[in-house]
């Protein structure tokens, strides 16, 4: 492999402006696929969720989704676009072994959803206006696996193995307008608006939008022109961008990559480019020697959708709060800071935390929990914080422990680790490990005395007036009851020995 | 003439009534059939495939459906050939290429799930040009089919079996698709009667597809009424078919019941005429007008200007659509497999097994097609054809406001000799010249007798169209029609035809 020539970051901005396009595919989350009636669940054995018409066989006629369309309809609305009065599907004919029709159903020149935008926020809360071209239909392609060679793609191997359970799964393309004008944070801009879209598409309940499972795609289009120019110059088309970061990563690895070769007095060809989780790098795909001929013609055996108006309303009415709102208003509540709301959304903790306010818990509690504990358990494991085997209702009913006393803060901690052991409801973590906090006089009395016993010159600083110095018997006392005495009740006794006034 | 070939003489609104009163029992029937396809088919070669098994399996659960005093359908029992274009579970299914010889299907097509439904007796799977595609069935890959008529001329196409194995007694019944005329064409040079239906009448799932916007299937039978019984068993919405129409069958039974023009207003076309059109045929077709006149008819001479470019319209479209259609045949899933040694790749192997797999026209279609689909042509020649197609649609709308139906010769020639146009396809696509408009508007039309033609003494087809969702007036039509040759000849055009 050649070694990507590259110049810095700052020196690449210092003579050129980025232009973005994305290209995001969402895998819906109908339960059954775009036109047939299979099953979309993941993890089946492969090629058992397939029938004649997913598979292609001849004789097969497509039927759609009418679910997938209602979803395509929301997700336009979402995004401020116009929704079509009248759009057809189109054949997207090219051969692949993991298209069963060799063609896909897609949307061509008439799609669902167009003319639209999305407001992404930056770190900072800076608003970011990210025109949408268009939201389009089409289905998935199955699923190949390259056995043998070097670099897992077809080419080269010695043979592949085709999993058809994913085609005919509902994707929606959301394509951006041209983006300009990001400069230096186009990077930011770029996964911005790959995050608040992944939130959108989630809020509106029609994804889970996972990034890992594939549920959504990213190819980033680049191009640079130099400050003060117009036209744009010629883009590379980075393929399966497949996570925020990468997102970040390949657009600013793309913007070096550019400069260098522009500064140099090269051309950039338009190809396709692989990105590299391990180094953040690009290679060359498959170069765009002339424009792919994918011969797009309307699909003749499906009839055209017509969205009727009265229905797109009700639709436009039911959608829910939009996700950058519902932050800021969030935001508000909890009485946080952007860079603060920013780290919850990035731990995916926001419905974790709303969910724990609604189960009784005050706010800074639930935010404690989930971004202090919690985050730090589930970045231990390398799992998402919902993933997490502790719901918002035991979190809310340890935050009511430690309200009402019950509970310490170190007591807490160990409960929340029993329920994430699989030891049960906080209630029965508490009484299994027998974590009630002490607050019996009798019980803590002989504990009092051993330590004024055992620290008799800090007992007579007390008596003198030092009444802070008391926090050193309490300390004593709550080693001596591992941390499972009352320590306000400890210190109540300290003093009503010693004879003093707190 | 033997009770065995009795029966294989019955009309199927004849078979099925002796059936249900127990005259003959539904295994007779079909062994009668099976036995006269044993006798004769070696020389027609109408059928690709024999479901013996299958056939008297299906005749014994009539019989003892009868035994038990259910209820039988009004077509329970009789014989049919299916055309092998629909897909049969368990049973195979070649579209006429070698590229899916073998192919067992996993699935039956709606047509042929409504068949079973009606307990209607499938004998077999008939041949057929390959992919539906040419006029002659000389495309099949599996060999000519001959006319009955005389052997050494075409039985029409791409639905030839179809039509040779009604006029050679081997069905009474069959089924056709018609995508420029595959159905209306093949019942006109054999002397039997066709139906394409208004597009959307009868599901195309599980019909191979040719080119989806024109592919129609049909029935094929040898009396209008037979015809309409068929007709009422295939049709109706379908939700696996979303061009389907979802709206009543219209009441084509009761129509080829009651045969009757007086008063309707008949249009003749007058661009159906003239160069290319056999004197003969001409000569028959004008009598039939004079005819329906004689019953009652008003005759209007019609123009629809449009016509003379459905053709070129027609061999845009459809080669567009198949060439998309057709792509699946690629050696990944199903059917033929050349090549694959461990040595080639997978690009290598579906080239050479599309190379070996379909036959000189399916290519030449397929190229036409991926040339007139490509960036930089589609709008001259995808998107002119479309505005083509419109075209004919609105000469088809003004027509039907001055006339309840139109006439025209099915087909401007007889049955031509196997091999005189094979080797000159614009020759071969002239037989198609008047039934192509109906299929770019999606209208309904049927095929039926209307004599020999002096010159040659083969049969002669008079083409009925009807407006879309009116296929009922076909049936009104073509039984007066029907009733009115009858009684002029004394007998059925096809008991003229000499015995095989």
């Amino acid at each position: 492999m050649t070694v990507t020539e590259l110049v810095s970051y700052e020196d690449a901005l210092a003579s050129y402006d980025p232009v973005m396009g994305l290209e995001v595919h969402v895998e819906l989350g109908t339960r059954t696929k775009m036109f047939c009636g299979c099953s979309t669940a993941l993890g089946a054995e492969p090629n058992t969720q397939t029938c004649p018409v997913c598979l292609g066989l001849p004789g097969s006629l497509p039927v759609v989704n009418a679910t997938a369309v209602e979803s395509a309809v929301r997700i336009g609305l979402a995004l401020n676009c116009e929704i079509a009065q009248w759009c057809r599907f189109a054949r997207k004919n090219y051969f692949y072994p993991d298209m069963p029709k060799n063609f896909q159903i897609s949307q061509y020149d008439e799609p669902i959803a167009f003319d639209g935008y999305l407001d992404v926020q930056l770190e900072d809360g800076e608003v970011f206006r990210v025109g949408i071209e268009r939201a389009h239909m089409e289905e998935d392609t199955g699923k190949s696996t390259h056995i043998g060679g070097a670099t897992g793609r077809i080419h080269g191997a010695v043979h592949s193995l085709l999993d058809y359970n994913r085609a005919g799964i509902p994707l929606i393309e959301i394509v951006t307008k041209p983006i300009t004008g990001a400069g230096e944070r186009a990077p930011e801009v770029a996964k911005a608006y790959v995050a608040e879209l992944r939130e959108l598409i989630r809020a509106l309940g029609v994804s889970e939008a996972r990034m890992e499972m594939g549920q959504m795609r990213c190819d980033v289009n680049l191009s640079l022109r130099p400050h003060g120019t117009e036209t744009f110059g010629t883009r590379s088309e980075t393929k399966n961008v497949n996570s925020l970061r990468s997102v970040e990563r390949a657009t600013r690895f793309e913007i070096q990559r550019h400069a260098a070769v522009l500064g140099s007095g090269g051309t950039i060809v338009q190809e396709t480019r692989h990105f590299h989780e391990d180094d953040g790098s690009t290679t060359s795909g498959r170069v765009k020697e002339e424009a792919e001929d994918y011969r797009y013609f309307p699909e003749p055996d499906l009839v055209p959708v017509a969205p009727a108006r009265e229905w797109v309303e009700e639709l436009r009415a039911g959608l829910p709060e939009l996700p950058r709102l519902r932050r800021n208003r969030l935001r508000e509540e909890w009485g946080i800071s952007e860079h603060e709301m920013q780290s919850v959304l990035n731990a995916g903790a926001i419905d974790l935390i709303t969910a724990t306010i609604d189960a009784g818990a005050p706010a800074d509690q639930a935010r404690k929990w989930w971004m202090g504990e919690l985050a730090r358990r589930a970045n231990e494991q390398g799992t998402e914080l919902s993933a997490l085997p502790i719901t918002p209702a035991q979190v809310a009913r340890v935050c009511e422990l430690v309200a009402d006393g019950s509970l310490n803060d170190k007591l807490a901690r160990q409960v929340i680790e029993g329920v994430l052991a699989g030891e049960g409801e906080p209630d029965e973590v508490v009484e299994k490990r027998g974590l009630k906090v002490v607050s019996d006089t009798g019980a803590l009395s002989a504990a009092v005395d051993e330590a004024i016993a055992a620290n008799e010159s800090i007992a007579e600083k007390i008596r003198g007036g030092k009444v802070a110095a008391a926090g050193a018997l309490v300390g004593a006392v709550m080693k001596a009851t591992r941390g499972q005495a009352d320590a306000a009740r400890v210190r109540e006794l300290i003093l009503e020995k010693l004879g003093v006034q707190g | 003439m033997t009770h065995s070939s009795d029966l294989t003489r019955l009309t199927a609104a004849e078979t099925a009534a002796r059936i249900a009163s127990g005259q003959a029992s539904a295994v007779e029937v079909a062994e009668a059939h099976l036995a006269r396809i044993e006798a004769v088919d070696e020389k027609v070669h109408a059928f690709l495939h024999v479901d013996r098994e299958g056939a008297l399996a299906r005749a014994r659960t009539v019989d003892a459906k009868r035994s038990r005093g259910e209820r039988l359908g009004p077509l329970a029992g009789v014989p049919l050939a299916l055309k092998d274009i629909f897909t049969t579970e368990g049973v195979p299914t070649t579209v006429g290429s070698k590229i899916l010889e073998g192919w067992i299907p996993p699935y039956d097509a709606t047509l042929t799930k409504r068949l079973k439904a009606a307990d209607v007796v499938i004998l077999g799977k008939t041949n057929m040009d390959e992919f539906a595609m040419g006029s002659s069935t000389e495309n099949s890959a599996y060999g000519p089919t001959g006319n009955p008529w005389d052997l050494t001329r075409i039985p029409g196409g791409s639905g030839g079996g179809s039509s040779a194995a009604l006029a050679s007694y081997q069905a009474p019944l069959a089924i056709g698709t018609d995508t420029g005329g595959s159905i209306r064409q093949p019942a006109a040079v054999t002397g039997t009667v066709g139906v394409k239906p208004t597009y959307g009448a009868v599901s195309r799932y599980g019909m191979v597809a040719f080119s989806s916007s024109l592919d129609q299937g049909g029935p094929c039978a040898r009396t209008v009424l037979d015809a309409a019984l068929l007709h009422e068993a295939i049709a109706g919405h379908d939700p696996l078919d979303s061009t389907s129409i979802d709206a009543p069958v219209p009441p084509v039974v009761e129509a080829a019941r009651n045969g009757n023009v007086k008063g309707l207003r008949v249009g003749v076309v007058k661009e159906f005429a003239g160069e290319g059109y056999q004197a003969g045929v001409m000569q028959r077709f004008n009598e039939s007008v004079e005819l329906l006149r004689e019953l009652g008819a008003e005759i209007v001479e019609i123009s629809c200007p449009s016509f003379d470019k459905a053709l070129a319209a027609y061999y845009l479209i459809a080669p567009s659509e198949c060439s998309s259609n057709l792509a699946r045949f690629d050696a990944m899933r199903y059917g033929l497999r050349v090549g694959d040694d461990g040595t080639r790749s997978a690009e290598e192997v579906t080239s050479l097994t599309r190379e070996a797999g379909f036959g000189p026209e399916v290519k030449r279609r397929i190229m036409l097609g991926t040339y007139a689909l490509s960036s930089g042509y589609y709008d001259a020649y995808y998107g002119s054809a479309q505005k083509v197609r419109t075209l004919i649609k609105r000469d088809f709308d003004a027509a039907f406001e001055r006339v309840d139906v139109l006439v025209s010769p099915t087909t401007p020639t007889t049955a031509f000799p196997i091999g005189e146009r094979a080797d000159d396809p614009m020759a071969m696509y002239l037989a198609d010249l008047c039934t192509i408009p109906s299929n770019l508007a999606g209208n309904a039309a049927m095929s039926l007798p209307c004599g020999l033609a002096p010159e040659d003494g083969l049969p002669v087809g008079l083409q009925i169209i009807a407006p879309a969702m009116a296929d009922d007036r076909l049936y009104r039509v073509g039984a007066a029609v029907e009733a009115a040759y009858h009684a002029r000849w004394g007998h059925p055009l096809l008991e003229e035809a000499p015995s095989l």
